[in-house]
């Protein structure tokens, strides 16, 4: 045994040591080849000394020459990140972030913003320079087309930036607004476009990135702050823990990437492909996840006392209800309200000849938001929102371009997946979105809408002008178009995982055990205290059966006594 | 032959008695705030009331089958046809006419047959199949896993609920049948004492006497 033990010491021994000689190699052969960029030889004059702070980092990005600029473009930045970092680009190349694309092995679809539609712009083709905006790459021009395999397109910046000033400009496929900035340009947050200066972004990087730099775009998701996902929305920048117990810097000031755990550039956590059951049921809490799962920190049996009693009960919960529909009892909250409806079939309503927009809505910080806009038809927000709720087993099948329709039905953007007490499935929280979609009445199919484009004579949002609109999108794709379009009604669901509350704002015992609460209507489930059962009201029979038949008997009692009493005395 | 007031009812069999009506109350009001016709207490203090209580009966009702068995009191509860049909007639008919009770209470039977008949079923039926149905709803936790769980959880549940109101309806008249007679207070009155009015023979009386078990 100890021989053997020995043996195994020295092999691994070995094998460690052997390392020290490649690596001193390499690093002399980095002597000999000259480096890409400003240095020749290895200039170690800016290397921190034992009087400087020690920080976290193990390189400062400020210290690089090669980052000082100037830089004409954020494609020249990039270049300047992958003189160092070669295998960056090309980890990024291979990510939904910047493919647009997923595959999804168990139902077989393609999916991603590049090829599903959506009801709320609708779909990305022909509307590119808008919605490539925020693509974490530069000039997506065509998303007919994949991105060019060229890792200097892409955006190191829009997720390493640290400088807080470099951003995105809303029409540019993922440009940055440099000087001179267009008049009346916006970023991709809405605001006013100012020049970003480059250098001091590339000099500011640093990993992970911040929940600004995820929040800037995916809080913006459909045109403005919440609009999409209702549990997205620019009140995680700084939630209360109300709000947001993990993000709140009063909770556990976590990180978009705490969860969303990344290997590779790849992040963890979908909505095509939800973790709804524990992912990984063998660990032990606390230990390394790979899955941006509730049950990664928490396990699958996560309540304890003070009641024990509680703590069981709540526990067995957890094989029929995902941990976020108690502990989400509402979305939409902390102050932005998120788009509920959006009925596009009335856009294009002119008044005297002009656009025009109302503001119906007032969220709870004052701000009007829209409810009518002839780019876009009519909308519905709202805060607080009670989620809708499904049995899920996290697959969501979409209603792909040319897929066929009825009309006569609500159409299911996406479809959940999932059986009712399935182990593959729990009861999941969901932002039902409803909308009204342009469709193809001759072939029941949904159709492309060109809604951006200003110049081109037949952009909706310029235009107004269904008929062009319509045609335009389904010429840019290719598709048959038989020119008679209607509107059908549509519901896309977003499953709702952010936002979780404190413990105590998770939802009680009677949300759901009383009569009408919200698992009212929901197969697979018996729900104690949703209303009397078959047995209650047998029960209830019986009952008043007997009390009857007591209150008859006291009764006859009572008139046959005086009866009697009568007759003695008679 | 004669009545004399002897101690019928030990105290274990008292303290049995009055705290299955204590947590059998307690069962009907958390039960049915379970079952949502109220909604007075938490649904979850609910819960925890219902399960301890419940659980406690069942520990109570071990003892007092042991009880029962070890001192020879279950044949108090045997059924038998002897009077049956007098005591029937007697609640049918006799009890409008000013008639007095046709049953005499003794020490071996101290149940008129109506009244054995009813405590046998309830103990015979209705009591397990309110435990066993209970356990098996506390348990859910368990067997859920086993495929149509939910489907039996809802016929457990039905079926809980059922006996809780076939046991209410006992009760119910069970109560009621304590104002027939003697009146309610003379009827409840033994059940706290102990001491119960009923017919001995004279070596019964010599006996009892020389127990300590006679009041008079």
């Amino acid at each position: 045994m100890r021989q053997t033990a020995l043996r195994i010491t020295a092999i691994v021994s070995t094998v460690i040591w052997a390392q020290f000689p490649a690596f001193a190699q390499e690093t002399t052969a980095g002597e000999e080849t000259p480096a890409i960029g400003a240095q020749s030889k290895p200039d170690a004059s800016k290397a921190a000394r034992m009087s400087d702070p020690v920080k976290e980092i193990t390189a400062d990005h400020s210290k690089f020459d090669i980052l000082k600029g100037p830089f004409a473009s954020g494609s020249e930045v990039t270049t300047a990140c992958l003189s160092c970092h070669t295998e960056a680009g090309n980890q990024v190349m291979h990510s939904v972030h910047w493919k647009w694309e997923y595959q999804n092995e168990v139902t077989g679809q393609t999916l991603g913003k590049a090829h599903e539609m959506n009801a709320f712009c609708g779909n990305v083709a022909s509307n590119e320079v808008r919605c490539t905006s925020c693509h974490t790459g530069y000039g997506w021009t065509d998303v007919r087309q994949p991105m060019p395999d060229d890792p200097t397109k892409v955006d190191c910046l829009v997720c390493h930036d640290k400088s807080g000033q470099y951003t995105k400009q809303d029409n540019l496929a993922g440009e940055p607004p440099l000087e001179p900035v267009a008049a009346g340009a916006k970023t991709i947050t809405g605001e006013a476009a100012w020049p970003v200066d480059l250098a001091e972004a590339a000099q500011s990087v640093g990993p992970p990135p911040g929940r600004d730099n995820c929040g800037n775009c995916h809080f913006y998701g459909g045109g403005g702050d919440n609009v999409k996902h209702g549990d997205l929305s620019s009140a995680l920048f700084n939630p209360s823990r109300d709000v947001d117990v993990h993000m709140s810097p009063d909770g556990g000031n976590f990180a978009c990437e705490t969860c969303h755990v990344s290997d590779k550039h790849v992040f963890e956590g979908s909505r095509y492909e939800t973790d709804v059951v524990d992912p990984h049921p063998d660990r032990m809490a606390g230990s390394a996840h790979d899955a941006a799962a509730c049950q990664s920190c928490h396990t699958d049996t996560p309540h304890e006392g003070p009641n024990p009693l509680i703590a069981a009960k709540l526990n067995d919960h957890t094989d029929t209800i995902a941990c976020q529909t108690c502990h989400i009892p509402s979305f939409a909250r902390g102050g932005v309200a998120t788009k509920t409806v959006w009925d596009w079939s009335t856009a294009g309503k002119l008044k005297d000849g002009k656009p025009y927009h109302e503001e119906g809505f007032t969220q709870s910080d004052g701000k009007h938001l829209h409810t009518y806009m002839s780019q876009k038809g009519d909308f519905q927000w709202g805060e607080n929102v009670t989620p809708y709720y499904a049995w899920s087993n996290g697959e969501m099948t979409y209603t792909l371009p040319e897929e066929k329709i009825d009309p006569t039905n609500v159409v299911e953007i996406n479809k959940i997946g999932g059986n009712p007490g399935g182990d593959d499935s729990r009861i999941f929280p969901f932002k039902r979105m409803e909308g009204t979609q342009a469709y193809d009445k001759q072939r029941d199919v949904l159709l492309y809408n060109h809604v951006y484009g200003p110049g081109d004579g037949t952009a909706l949002w310029s235009y107004f002008d269904w008929e062009k609109s319509l045609q335009a999108g389904m010429d840019y794709v290719g598709l048959e178009y038989s020119g008679d379009f209607g509107f059908v009604e549509t519901y896309m669901y977003w499953p709702i995982t952010h936002m979780v509350a404190p413990k105590e704002d998770a939802l009680v015992c009677e949300s759901c055990h009383a009569q009408d609460g919200r698992m009212a209507n929901l197969a697979g489930i018996y729900v104690p205290g949703s209303g009397i059962n078959l047995g209650g009201k047998l029960g209830l029979a019986v009952f008043l059966m007997a009390l009857l038949g007591v209150l008859g008997h006291g009764a006859l009692r009572v008139i046959s006594r005086g009866k009697n009493k009568g007759g003695h005395h008679g | 032959m004669a009545e004399h007031c002897v101690k019928v009812y030990s105290r274990f069999n008292r303290l049995w008695h009055w705290s299955q009506v204590g947590s059998i109350m307690l069962l009907f009001f958390t039960g049915a705030r379970l079952l949502g016709l109220h909604s007075i207490m938490p649904f979850g203090l609910a819960v925890v009331v219902h399960t301890v209580v419940a659980l406690a009966l069942l520990l109570l009702w071990a003892f007092a089958t042991f009880w029962l068995f070890t001192t020879g009191g279950y044949k108090q509860f045997i059924p038998r046809m002897q009077g049956m049909w007098e005591v029937g007639r007697f609640y049918a008919y006799g009890v409008f006419k000013g008639e007095e009770h046709p049953y005499i209470k003794s020490y071996e039977r101290r149940h008129n047959p109506l009244q054995a008949a009813a405590y046998f079923a309830l103990k015979m039926m209705l009591f397990p199949a309110i435990w066993i149905s209970g356990l098996a709803y506390l348990s859910y936790g368990f067997w859920d896993h086993l495929d149509g769980g939910s489907f039996w959880l809802e016929i457990i549940a039905n079926f809980h609920v059922l006996a809780a109101f076939a046991i209410a309806s006992f009760v119910v008249i069970h109560v009621y049948l304590l104002t027939i007679g003697h009146g309610f207070r003379q009827h409840v009155r033994p059940m706290v004492s102990g001491y119960e009015k009923v017919d001995l023979t004279p070596e019964a009386e010599a006996y009892f006497r020389q127990q300590g078990r006679l009041l008079d």
